[in-house]
This record gives structure tokens, C-alpha cells and sequence, in this order.
């Protein structure tokens, strides 16, 4: 990774421009190739340094619902409760933490009141409180991280 | 921003044919309507009322904090007065090593934490020098705070925006 790639990664993490040759006017704007920065953009894309590069969606705006749900699943049990949980199809991201309440997944459903059903769904299938997370507030800036 | 615009189906296939990213080629917006059956113009102006309405955040690259070097990276959760839960998010939020900041509910008495924070750093260390960093600025409106690490995967399916299509 060089400067370029630190240039645009700092500087393209929003504001592309929505017009008939975008890359040609942000290369412009890098004072590079239209053609080198798509390879810049592959090549980060591929060695994961960006895990995407396009629009970001509002998720709830759209019309679904979206929740944080934590349970506290003890060692033993832990592997059971995982392929439970994981076989939900509305979990889309799912993380072992370590604290007492070891289990965190995200929800994202077709409506918001779907969202506290399958909680207890999720309830009735483990044997295990869901608490549910949903954010009341976010403070989001997220234009800012720099390498 | 408002929240009560309708969206019909060919902005849904927008949403579908870009969520997982742009296509690098010249003509992007172009590419998107080739495969919708319609015309860039339409394209973009849909996603131009998309992002005026704050449906889409924003356009451009989303960086990925491990494989950039951040190796330290942990959610915190504070519990603090619910009346000083804005301003503090607001402020935690806006620090450089903080990537989201949420105010969620509390479940007491098991669960006390009402401020979620992502916070990365290069390594556990400099994410220990920040997160003092934050117990500092809260001083005693700080009651709890802890650190959950993530130690392992279990699913990552990625986010359908709109399941079913």
C-alpha cells in the first residue's frame, strides 16, 4: 500500500459522484489514471483492504427491521445454541464475545415487528433469553477513518 | 432527511443489483441500467433521491479496519446517565479511533450498559491507551464500562438489505 492508496482510501469514503464517468472525475480529482485507480480499487478489493466500495443503505430506511441481540450461553451448551441461532436465516452476522453474555447477533428482517418474533423464536428453539438491542440513538460520523 | 419516501420496484432492484458494490467499469450507472432494462439518467436519478433522503448514507469505499493493521479492536459498552447518553455518544462518536456509536437499552439488572462504542486500535495496547482515553472524558458519569472481544466468528452472512428479492 502507497500513498495513492492511503490518498484513496482517506479520500473516498463518500462523496462519489453520481454522473454518466465517476472513476474518470475522481481520478482527476487524485491526480491519477481513470485506469490506475480501477486497478487501485480491484486490488484493495481483492487483498481486503476495503470490504466493498459503493453505496451504503440505510437499512431501516429501506423498511426492514435491524437489531443487536445478545444471549448469555454458557461453554457447555455453546455449540448447540450456535447452529440454533445460525439456522435463522434473519441472523446475518453472528460473533462469540468473552464475557457472560457470549453470544451477539445481528438481525436484519423483512419488517420491523419481525424482529422481536423471531427473538422468541430464537427463545424457543435454545432454551435461552434473547435480549434484544435495537439502537435507540446512533452517532455516526464514519467519514473519518484515516490510514 | 426525511424518512416517508416510497421506494417502487426498480429502485428496490437499485438497491439489490449495488448493495454488494458498484462495478469498476467507465460507465457504472450505465452498467446498472443495461442490466435493469432502463437508462442511466433513471439510474442515477433515483440513487441521487436515494441519497438526498439518507436511504443511501453514502457513496465510496468501506474500509476494513483488521486488514488495514487495526489488529486491537473491541465493542465497549458504557453505562451513563440516560440524560447524558447524547452528548456523550456524540462525542465519543466523533473521536478518530471510534468507527460506531449507538445508544442502546439497558436490561437491568443483568445488563447496565446504555452506550455501545466500536473502538480500533493497531494493536491491544493502543486499544487500552483509548479506551482510558474515553473513561477519561466521561470521568465519574463513567459507572461501568467493559470490553467484549470478539473470539470468534460464528456467522457472517452479510446483511440482505432486502430479503426475498
Amino acid at each position: 500500500m502507497d500513498d495513492i492508496d492511503r490518498s484513496i482510501i482517506n479520500n473516498l469514503q463518500g462523496g462519489f459522484p453520481i454522473c454518466d464517468h465517476p472513476y474518470a472525475v475522481v481520478a482527476e480529482q487524485l491526480g491519477i489514471d481513470e485506469a490506475d485507480l480501477h486497478n487501485r480499487l480491484q486490488q484493495m478489493l481483492e487483498k481486503k483492504q476495503l470490504s466493498r466500495f459503493g453505496p451504503m443503505y440505510h437499512a431501516e430506511r429501506l423498511g426492514g427491521g435491524l437489531s443487536l441481540c445478545a444471549m448469555r450461553v454458557p461453554e457447555a451448551d455453546f455449540e448447540r445454541v450456535t447452529e440454533q441461532v445460525n439456522a435463522f436465516p434473519e441472523v446475518a452476522h453472528n460473533y462469540a464475545r468473552d464475557h457472560e453474555f457470549s453470544m451477539w447477533f445481528v438481525l436484519g428482517t423483512e419488517t420491523p415487528e419481525r424482529v422481536e418474533e423471531t427473538c422468541q423464536e430464537i427463545e424457543k428453539a435454545t432454551g435461552y433469553k434473547v435480549y434484544n438491542m435495537p439502537k435507540k440513538q446512533e452517532f455516526f460520523v464514519g467519514l473519518k477513518f484515516e490510514v | 432527511m426525511s424518512d416517508d419516501i416510497k421506494l417502487d420496484e426498480l429502485d428496490r432492484q437499485i438497491v439489490v443489483a449495488t448493495q454488494a458494490g458498484l462495478p469498476l467499469v467507465a460507465e457504472p450507472y450505465q452498467q446498472i441500467a443495461e442490466e435493469l432494462g432502463t437508462t442511466a439518467e433513471d439510474v442515477m436519478q433515483r440513487m441521487q433521491r436515494m441519497l438526498e433522503s439518507g436511504i443511501i448514507r453514502r457513496i465510496g469505499a468501506v474500509p476494513n479496519h483488521y486488514t488495514l493493521g487495526f489488529r486491537g479492536n473491541g465493542m465497549t459498552v458504557w453505562d451513563v446517565p440516560d440524560e447524558k447518553v447524547v452528548e456523550y455518544g456524540e462525542k465519543i462518536g466523533a473521536l478518530d479511533f471510534v468507527s460506531h456509536a449507538y445508544h442502546r437499552p439497558r436490561f437491568l439488572p443483568e445488563w447496565r450498559y446504555n452506550l455501545f462504542a466500536m473502538v480500533h486500535g493497531t494493536n491491544r495496547d493502543e486499544l487500552k491507551h483509548k479506551i482510558d482515553a474515553i473513561a477519561e472524558m466521561l470521568g465519574e458519569d463513567n459507572r461501568a464500562h467493559e470490553v467484549l472481544f470478539s473470539t470468534r466468528i460464528l456467522k457472517k452472512t452479510g446483511l440482505r438489505l432486502i430479503p426475498g428479492s
